[in-house]
């Protein structure tokens, strides 16, 4: 199977937005699609472990999603990452600014990753951003 | 024959059918049936398209009354 590189950088903490970024990347990963996820900005305070804090709406879908077992953007991205090796990756400046380590986030996130390396590693692949 | 091992996915929503057919269709062995229950119309059409790409076998869909059966055979 030739494997697609796909590449997502998700920065928005709205739900909808992590939603969609969550199921493209497990989705793909299971599909045996190469997957990374850089995560910065406002999405990263929901990978914390121990954070139950639910991410707030951007519009009446999100409210729907909620409402209607939609399965959770957390429970999707840690299976992109058992199911099909996606690499969940933080970003090295959220991390530093929100004065974390990488054993503060869900065990399937990787190492702290700056943004050189990640534009490097995802040379030639799709890029997806949300 | 193997029998066929039924993974209930009702009232859940895309992509949740499919993860939860991957998560069995890892453990099953080469030659089983899955057979897949789900009220998502999306992942009746999306599960076939996972199948066919992952080289897997479509064994048959079919709809009674709210509920999907999608029965897939794991080839490899």
């Amino acid at each position: 199977m030739s494997a697609r590189e796909i590449h997502i950088i998700c920065v928005s903490g709205t739900r909808e937005k992590l939603q969609m970024a969550a199921m493209i990347a497990s989705v793909s990963a299971a599909c045996g699609d190469a997957v990374t996820v850089f995560f910065s900005m406002n999405a990263l305070n929901y990978f914390i472990k121990g954070n139950t804090d639910a991410a707030p709406v951007e519009g009446e879908f999100g409210t729907l999603m909620e409402k209607q077992g939609v399965p959770p953007f957390r429970q999707l991205f840690n299976q992109a990452a058992e199911l099909g090796d996606a690499k969940l990756l933080p970003c090295s400046m959220a991390i530093d600014l929100l004065k974390l380590t990488q054993n503060d986030l869900d065990p399937d996130f990787g190492p702290p990753t700056g943004l050189t390396r990640f534009l490097s590693d995802s040379e030639g692949g799709q890029l997806l951003s949300f | 024959m193997s029998e066929t091992k039924i993974v209930d996915a009702c009232n859940t929503y895309c992509p949740g059918p499919l993860m939860e057919l991957i998560t069995y269709m890892r453990q099953a062995d080469v030659g089983d049936t899955l057979e897949l229950l789900s009220t998502d119309q999306g992942s009746a059409d999306d599960v076939p398209e996972w199948v066919e790409k992952c080289g897997h076998e479509m064994v048959g869909t079919e709809k009674i009354g709210e509920i999907w059966h999608i029965k897939v055979r794991k080839a490899k």
